[in-house]
Parts: C-alpha cells; sequence; structure tokens
C-alpha cells in the first residue's frame, strides 16, 4: 500500500511537474490568468493524460520499439481532440479563453514525458495512479499560479471580489506577471527545501555532538 | 501593407515567446550561450516557414473533404516528419547548414510554437501570402527573444544571485522583465 501512495505522491509533491521538473510550461505560464482558467487547463491536461496512460499501458507489449514516439502521439493528438471538441459544446466559454492552448495539449511534455517514461514500462491500475498523481500535481501548480496572478491582479479569487480596484497589480494578469509570479514561487519552494536540509544537517550535527559528549 | 503589418506584429507586438508563451522549453533550454541560440532560431525560423506553408495547404485539403476537425492530429504527424525529412535533406545536400543546425533539428519537433503558428493562421484565416510572412515574422520574434535572453544570461553567470533563486527561479524573473519590454509595443499595431 505505500508503494501505491508513492505513486501518487510522487507526482504531487516531491516530483511535481512544474516546480521540480518544468515540464509544460507554456500552457502553466499562458493560461493561469485567473485560478478558474488554471484549474479549466488542469483538468483537461489531467483528462487526457489519464486516458493516453491507459491506451498507451494496455498496448505497451503490441507496439514496436522503433515507432513507438509517433504512436505515442497520434493517441495522445485523438484524445486532445476529442477533448476539444466536448470542451467546445458544454464549456463553450472556458474553451474560448484557453483557445490555442487547448490543441496544444498534444506537445505538452509532460503527457509525452509520462507516456515514454511511465505507462510504456508498468500496468494500467499503476499508470492510472502515476496519471492522477502527475496530473493533479499539474493541475495543482495551475490553480497555485492562477490564485496568485488572479488576486494580486484583479483582487478577485475564481470570480469572487476580494478587496474591490483599490489595489490591483494590474502588471500579474499580462504576460510578464506570469514569468514573474512563478519564478518567485519557484525560489520560494526553492527556498523551502534548502532550509529543510539546512535544518536537517545542524540536527544531525546536535546529534553527533550528544553522541559524542556521551 | 496588411502583410508589412502581419510581419511586424509577429515580431514585435505578439512576440511568440514573450506575449503568447509559445515556445517556452527551447527558450529557456537553449539560451545559455548565444552561439547556441543563433543556431536554435535559424532552424527555428526555417521549420515553422516550411510548415506552415505545408499545413496551410493540407488544411484547404482538409476542409474540402469535410475532416476540418482532424486538424491537430494531421498537423502534429506533418511537423514531426517535415522536422526528419529536413534532417536528412540538409544532411545530402548541405553538410554544412547540417552541421550548423543539426542538433537543433529533432528538438523542434516538440515545440509548441511550431504547431501554435500552423494554428494561429488557420484561426486568423491567412491567405498563403500572409501566412508566410506571419511564419517569417513569428521566426524573427523567436530568435530576437531568444538571442536578446541568450545575452542577458551570459552576463547573469558572473552575478551574485541568492541562492533560492539559482536556476530555473532567476531565469524566469529575468525572463519576466525581458516581457516587461514587449508590453510596451502593445497596441501599437491593431490587426
Amino acid at each position: 500500500m505505500a508503494n501505491k501512495q508513492n505513486e501518487l505522491t510522487n507526482g504531487m509533491f516531491s516530483n511535481n511537474p512544474i516546480f521540480v521538473q518544468a515540464l509544460g510550461m507554456c500552457p502553466t505560464l499562458a493560461t493561469t490568468t485567473s485560478a478558474t482558467n488554471g484549474l479549466g487547463m488542469g483538468m483537461a491536461t489531467l483528462a487526457v493524460l489519464i486516458m493516453s496512460n491507459i491506451v498507451i499501458s494496455l498496448i505497451r507489449k503490441l507496439v514496436p520499439d522503433k515507432i513507438r514516439i509517433p504512436v505515442y502521439i497520434i493517441i495522445i493528438a485523438g484524445f486532445v481532440t476529442m477533448i476539444d471538441l466536448l470542451m467546445h459544446g458544454f464549456l463553450y466559454d472556458l474553451w474560448k479563453t484557453l483557445g490555442l492552448f487547448i490543441p496544444l495539449i498534444v506537445v505538452n511534455c509532460l503527457i509525452l514525458g509520462r507516456a515514454e517514461a511511465y505507462a510504456s514500462q508498468n500496468s494500467v491500475f499503476k499508470s492510472i495512479l502515476d496519471a492522477l498523481g502527475m496530473g493533479l500535481g499539474f493541475a495543482g501548480g495551475l490553480i497555485l499560479l492562477g490564485s496568485v496572478r488572479e488576486i494580486l491582479g484583479a483582487g478577485t479569487w475564481f470570480g469572487l471580489p476580494l478587496w474591490g480596484d483599490a489595489f490591483n497589480v494590474f502588471i500579474m494578469i499580462l504576460p510578464p506577471g506570469a514569468f514573474i509570479t512563478l519564478g518567485l514561487l519557484a525560489a520560494m519552494f526553492n527556498w523551502m527545501g534548502i532550509s529543510r536540509e539546512e535544518r536537517k544537517k545542524k540536527k544531525e550535527k546536535a546529534a553527533k555532538k550528544a553522541g559524542e559528549s556521551a | 501593407m496588411k502583410i508589412f503589418l502581419i510581419f511586424m506584429s509577429a515580431i514585435l507586438v505578439n512576440n511568440f515567446v514573450l506575449q503568447r508563451f509559445l515556445g517556452i522549453c527551447p527558450f529557456l533550454g537553449v539560451s545559455k550561450k548565444i552561439d547556441t541560440a543563433v543556431g536554435m532560431s535559424l532552424a527555428v525560423i526555417f521549420v515553422m516557414v516550411l510548415a506552415s506553408v505545408i499545413t496551410w495547404l493540407l488544411n484547404g485539403l482538409l476542409v474540402i473533404m469535410g475532416l476540418g476537425f482532424l486538424k491537430t492530429i494531421v498537423f502534429i504527424l506533418v511537423i514531426a516528419s517535415l522536422v526528419q525529412f529536413v534532417e536528412i535533406f540538409l544532411k545530402k545536400v548541405s553538410p554544412g547548414l547540417y552541421e550548423a543546425l543539426g542538433i537543433f533539428l529533432p528538438l523542434i519537433t516538440t515545440n509548441c510554437a511550431i504547431l501554435g503558428l500552423a494554428l494561429l493562421n488557420i484561426q486568423n484565416n491567412y491567405g498563403l501570402l500572409e501566412t508566410i510572412f506571419n511564419a517569417l515574422g513569428a521566426g524573427f520574434g523567436f530568435g530576437l527573444a531568444l538571442i536578446l535572453f541568450a545575452g542577458i544570461r551570459e552576463q547573469m553567470d558572473f552575478a551574485d544571485i541568492p541562492k533560492p533563486f539559482k536556476g530555473l527561479a532567476g531565469t524566469l524573473i529575468t525572463a519576466g522583465i525581458l516581457s516587461m519590454a514587449f508590453v510596451g509595443f502593445s497596441g501599437m499595431i491593431k490587426l
């Protein structure tokens, strides 16, 4: 059971696709002008990732090694087209704001990366868990980035007004805001990692000292 | 006149990297040195123009057959095989150019700027000539952003950057500041 949990949390935290692996940067930066858009893009990517991981894991023994990449790309492109048409039918407003970036899920390195690195070598059940972990990690990152940008830039969160027009940093909604917010968030996670390691080292040193004096 | 406006707008106002966020992976990946940035830019301009023309022609065919919804699948396959074909062709015909572009060509398949450009040309209902100039502008815009950024990053190697900002974080913030410069162009050309 611990192993299964690992598959899930690996993508969500320790190997987060956005902040640790820096995969799928284009949609991350482009579609996070608000928390709602981030959520929509995250869910669309999650759906494609789960379905492509399932199919690729099912056919992993049938596909010849040499042509595997084109086969994976066709499978992914098929699912992306399905999602594109579904969103056009049922979520027209979101489809319009995300625009170009829905068909561009095809070239999101995260999806092809998981197909190549994980689903082509593991069982269906494990691949679903891996897709869930990675997809939720990606969606979580998008929602976090979208929330920060929306709160600072427009003073709203998921469309709910927080403090009116009194304090809005408009540049956060513009393209530079995306780069700077993601950079600052990445620096924050780095800093947390560095200080955690330093604390660990200090503890080890203290333990050593205590051991020596005893 | 409209063609010139499309060209300039793709370079400055709607810069593919800094305003539209297309092709961020190579922008962050191969911008450590100016030499490699120049090589990558040339390869991207070349493939962009070729891919735009071919996908534009194919889209006409798809629309006639009533298969417009298949364009994402068809385009990505065309781009992937086109890149392979260009690689083989250059190796035979012009080994010098192949040497210069060689390593960057395979990387271009996963560059979302190429597929994005092909889809944008269709979305905006461009004619063939407009498509070619939009592709040229997008390619030059990509090159401009990449080479500027590589120049900044070469200087950054000598700077004393706080530890948490080393690597991806510092790179992203630098890109943000560069992007701010390009925001100044917004609204200058309305198409």
